[in-house]
């Protein structure tokens, strides 16, 4: 969504710096999965919201529906099921966007502007400026971005960027009915964490914590977790996210050096010519031929 | 269209098809590849219609240079074997970028350097092909730890690729009467007796 509103922080594919003057505070949604009860609440405003409608799908045998994120899912709810001393445990994570400040889909992005992050840590794809050539899906730690095989653009949780541009939260901390997805200032819902950390670790998960992996910078889009030491249990959440190195390698270094090796050549392909002079035909042999021609 | 009737045909007229489609193929790759490598290249992708159309057209293209590539490599492999006097030519070239071709071996239809620069090519088309394919999006779907790799891969192979095309049209352009070898299939014969003797005596039987 193009929003002149909010301000930009990073855009794809620009080598020259943003706008920096105007100072704003980051945000961040917090999502407390021990809050959370499952409805799928969440996943119907952003539906409702964001006016995207996926297939009826079928049911796969477990509650996951969508199975997975889609172009048009832009959040779905992972439950798993775990066994945590002797008890079950239903580990249920809103999965979606983590919004990083570090993004890898940004960084591997070839398009200008096509994924622009706001300064408020909102991460977002203009989908006007989307070639479609994946390279976010790539660039993703998380493996979020989905290519629509209707229009070849890219999708993603915009994190209600229209919302929070006129101060509004996110439609799914909106809509959730026990209050597991709460949206802020990235301090104040560090602060909110800590005190759901402490309850949970006053009834016996001594291993809660925060999911704001360091890995990616941090994210605008954090966790609550009873079991902090293990997010592979949530779902496949990644223990150290970051950027691939193959990524950081491709999009990193390798752009200013083989551009500039290009350029090297060219010129001294150029300069090789002025200076050494053209490789001619020597009069010696040319005279030669001509000579036996005579004959 | 004969310009000299004892000049020397170097390439026929399917030969010559076959390596400008294979050379106009490459140009639309370079530039379309270089504008997703690059921000600053990527006004280029005006030359086709936009960044979707540029990614779009992309692959398409590449099959066809892959075709035409493989058609080329099987016309001119079996020139391209590397020999003794191959080594000795290619031990010597600091001589001959140079501008000083005195001492340098004597040659066939191709130098010590033209045949490196064949299997270069080559090695560049696999490279680029089998990552190209890894990761084409829109046909297929690859484990993305692969498509990483096929993405790097793509782009390193694609610089090589790159370089290795500037040297071979600027050989062209340095060594006089040789351009017109890929336009109208000839050279004349003081061209073959001083730059590819070995062939020219085969040619003139001298």
């Amino acid at each position: 969504m193009a929003l002149q509103s909010l301000d930009i922080k990073q855009r794809s594919a620009t080598t020259t710096p943003a706008p920096q003057a105007r100072q704003t505070i980051e945000i961040a949604k917090l999502i407390d999965v021990s809050a959370c009860i499952g409805c799928k609440a969440c996943q119907v405003a952003c539906m409702e919201w964001n006016d995207v409608r996926d297939e009826v799908g079928s049911c796969h045998g477990i509650y996951d529906n969508p199975v997975d994120l889609t172009e048009n899912s832009w959040t779905v709810m992972r439950y798993a099921e775990v066994e945590e001393q002797g008890k079950l445990e239903w580990l249920i994570r809103k999965d979606g966007c983590m919004h990083c400040s570090d993004p890898g889909c940004l960084k591997a992005c070839p398009a200008p502007g096509a994924i622009i992050q706001y300064a408020n840590g909102i991460v977002d794809f203009h989908q006007e400026n989307c070639i479609g050539c994946g390279y976010c899906v790539s660039g993703c730690p998380f493996n979020v971005p989905r290519i629509s095989k209707k229009d070849s653009k890219a999708y993603k949780c915009t994190l209600c960027s229209d919302r929070v541009a006129v101060n509004q939260a996110p439609a799914c901390a909106k809509a959730c009915p026990t209050g597991a997805i709460q949206f802020g200032s990235k301090e104040d819902m560090k602060d909110y964490a800590e005190k759901r950390i402490a309850d949970l670790k006053e009834r016996g998960y001594q291993k809660a914590g925060l999911y704001d992996p360091a890995g990616v910078g941090g994210t605008h889009v954090m966790y609550v977790l009873h079991h902090a030491d293990r997010p592979g249990l949530y779902s496949g959440l990644p223990q150290d996210p970051a950027i691939s190195p193959t990524v950081s390698l491709w999009k990193g270094v390798t752009k200013p050096v083989a551009a500039a090796a290009l350029g090297l050549v060219a010129l001294g392909s150029l300069f090789h010519y002025v200076m050494k002079g053209p490789n001619e035909v020597s009069k010696e042999i040319e005279k030669e031929v001509e000579k036996e021609d005579a004959q | 269209m004969i310009r000299d009737p004892k000049d020397l045909q170097r390439y026929t007229a399917s030969e010559r098809a076959n390596h400008w489609l294979v050379g106009i193929c490459f140009i639309l790759l370079a530039l379309s590849g270089l504008a997703f490598f690059h921000p600053a290249f990527y006004p280029l992708v005006q030359f086709f219609g936009g960044g979707p159309w540029a990614r779009i057209l992309h692959p398409f293209i590449g099959v066809l240079m892959v075709l035409a590539f493989v058609i080329m490599f099987f016309r001119f492999a079996g020139l391209n074997r590397m020999t003794a006097a191959d080594r000795a030519w290619l031990s010597r070239i600091g001589e001959m970028v140079d501008g000083n071709d005195h001492g340098m071996p004597e040659q066939g239809k191709y130098n010590g350097g033209q045949k490196l620069m064949f299997w270069l090519m080559t090695l560049s088309m696999i490279v680029l092909v089998i990552s190209g394919v890894l990761m084409w999006r829109s046909q297929f779907s690859f484990a993305v730890d692969v498509v990483r790799l096929a993405s790097l891969a793509h782009a390193l192979a694609a610089v090589v690729m790159i370089v290795l095309i500037i040297v071979h049209a600027y050989a062209a352009i340095w060594t006089k009467g040789t351009v017109r070898a890929m336009w109208y299939g000839t050279v004349t014969r003081a061209w073959a007796k001083q730059h590819h003797r070995a062939w020219y005596r085969q040619m003139t039987g001298k």
